[in-house]
């Protein structure tokens, strides 16, 4: 879990990072996503080092969802007869939340792939356009994808709350000062994680972008 | 006070079990939990029925043998506290209190609130001793421990073997109390000639007992009645991390 989970997360931070160039104008944000491609070459042919990191990415988050599935499997099997009284877990939100929070994030990964990736389901839809697929995508008459994109944006936040500090638990973290400094170095990444991802869609809602 | 109990009633491993309430009169509020049981026990006992069976020992909270959750929380509302140590004022008149066993595959209840926790003695089996020759006690000076693992070996020896961490984990794991022993047998000098092995069976006896994994949700440490710290997980994963790749 720690390490798949390491590997996404510091993916989602690059990733968030070439998001924020969209505040640069069009063309710059359309001259790295071109880069994107061309990263490599010439010693690799163009676009090939992007399908290595999704192949590393899609064993990342497969092999997260493996592992996440076995421990589910296995907490089922430990507990075969229920609690009569269960009071809410005493551990935080993001804890609790982390199994169905993550099959949100899944749904609205394969979402974002069909969105702005493969351009399925983008209102404009053009290869190479992508800061003008990004600026219909999140026009106020579709409110509803940034709902859904702000949502499943902050369920992201929740899981990495507890999967960053429960990662650096599983690495051997174990004085009660680094406890200290990784509870908040994890909330203070999942909230700027969430703050850098966001303010996309909304810097479209009030037309910085358009 | 009087109060109302509804508590797990299992008349063997085979049996399917059910809660069923009894009503408690005129108990002190300075009566132990337990001694609220044991009256509730004698009534039904004169009533010509089958007593509640539950575990108890010391009733000093350092024998790790009670082992009930009370509304839902293992050992009961009062924080690092034992059922037996925790006492009928902090319930109210009048109140309706749930008794359970510790719920768990890998701790299959014997009747009612009774469970078999040999499956800890499994993971101790495993690694949870030094070899060493027995006979008379060493000289205490003869081996010096550092302060700092001394203290920590020292909290993590007052685990009590309760098994109220796997009582309270969502997950079912036995990590806190395999941690506990883990650690305060790695910190001792006595302790590093097995250490390796130790962290590694004692995790491989945990998985083949059916206990769940951990995911470091924390609610063992939230129950523990001895406060074991949650940070002790992460030295077990660091010790486990260590001894693999020295095995490698």
């Amino acid at each position: 879990m720690a390490v798949t989970g390491l590997l996404l997360v510091a993916f989602l931070y690059v990733h968030m990072i070439g998001n924020l160039k969209i505040f640069f104008g069009a063309e710059t944000f359309d001259h790295y996503a071109h880069w994107l491609r061309s990263i490599g070459t010439p010693l690799l042919p163009e676009a090939w080092y992007l399908y290595i990191q999704r192949t590393v990415l899609t064993v990342a988050v497969v092999g997260h969802i493996v592992a996440a599935t076995i421990l589910a499997r296995r907490a089922r099997l430990a507990r075969p007869v229920k609690y009569a009284h269960r009071p809410k877990v005493q551990g935080s939100y993001a804890a609790r939340t982390m199994r169905w929070g993550g099959v949100i994030v899944l749904l609205f990964v394969i979402y974002h792939i069909l969105d702005l990736t493969t351009l399925t389901l983008n209102p404009n839809g053009v290869h190479g356009e992508v800061y003008r697929n990004v600026a219909e995508d999140f026009a106020p008459g579709r409110w509803y994808v940034t709902l859904f994109y702000t949502l499943s944006i902050v369920a992201v936040g929740f899981h990495l709350r507890h999967g960053l500090w429960s990662a650096v638990r599983t690495f051997g973290l174990q004085s009660p000062r680094g406890e200290v400094y990784a509870r908040a170095t994890a909330l203070v990444l999942s909230v700027v994680l969430v703050v850098g991802y966001l303010s996309v869609p909304f810097a479209v809602l009030v037309g910085l972008v358009d | 006070m009087d109060i109302k109990v509804r508590v797990w009633r299992q008349e063997n491993s085979s049996d399917k079990g059910r809660m069923e309430t009894y009503d408690v009169k005129d108990i002190s509020p300075d009566a132990s939990f337990l001694e609220m049981l044991d009256v509730l026990n004698e009534k039904l006992i004169l009533d010509g029925d089958d007593p509640i069976a539950f575990d108890h020992d010391c009733r000093e909270g350092i024998c790790g043998a009670c082992s009930m959750v009370i509304d839902g929380v293992a050992h009961g509302p009062e924080k690092a506290t034992t059922a037996c140590q925790l006492h009928m004022r902090h319930f109210k008149d009048g109140d309706k209190i749930d008794v359970e066993p510790w719920r768990a595959a890998a701790f299959p209840v014997i009747k009612d609130l009774v469970v078999n926790r040999g499956n800890l003695d499994k993971i101790i089996a495993a690694g949870g001793y030094i070899t060493a020759p027995t006979g008379a006690a060493p000289e205490a000076h003869a081996t010096p421990v550092p302060k700092k693992d001394a203290d920590l070996a020292f909290e993590a020896a007052t685990c009590i073997g309760c098994g109220a961490c796997v009582a309270a984990c969502p997950n079912g794991s036995a990590m806190l109390f395999t941690a506990a022993k883990v650690a305060h047998l790695g910190l001792m000098p006595q302790g590093q000639p097995e250490r390796d092995t130790r962290v590694i069976d004692m995790l491989q006896a945990q998985d083949d007992a059916g206990f769940g994994g951990c995911t470091n949700m924390g609610e063992c440490s939230q129950v523990c009645p001895k406060g074991i710290p949650l940070t002790l997980i992460g030295r077990l994963n660091s010790d486990y991390r260590k001894a693999v790749r020295k095995q490698l």
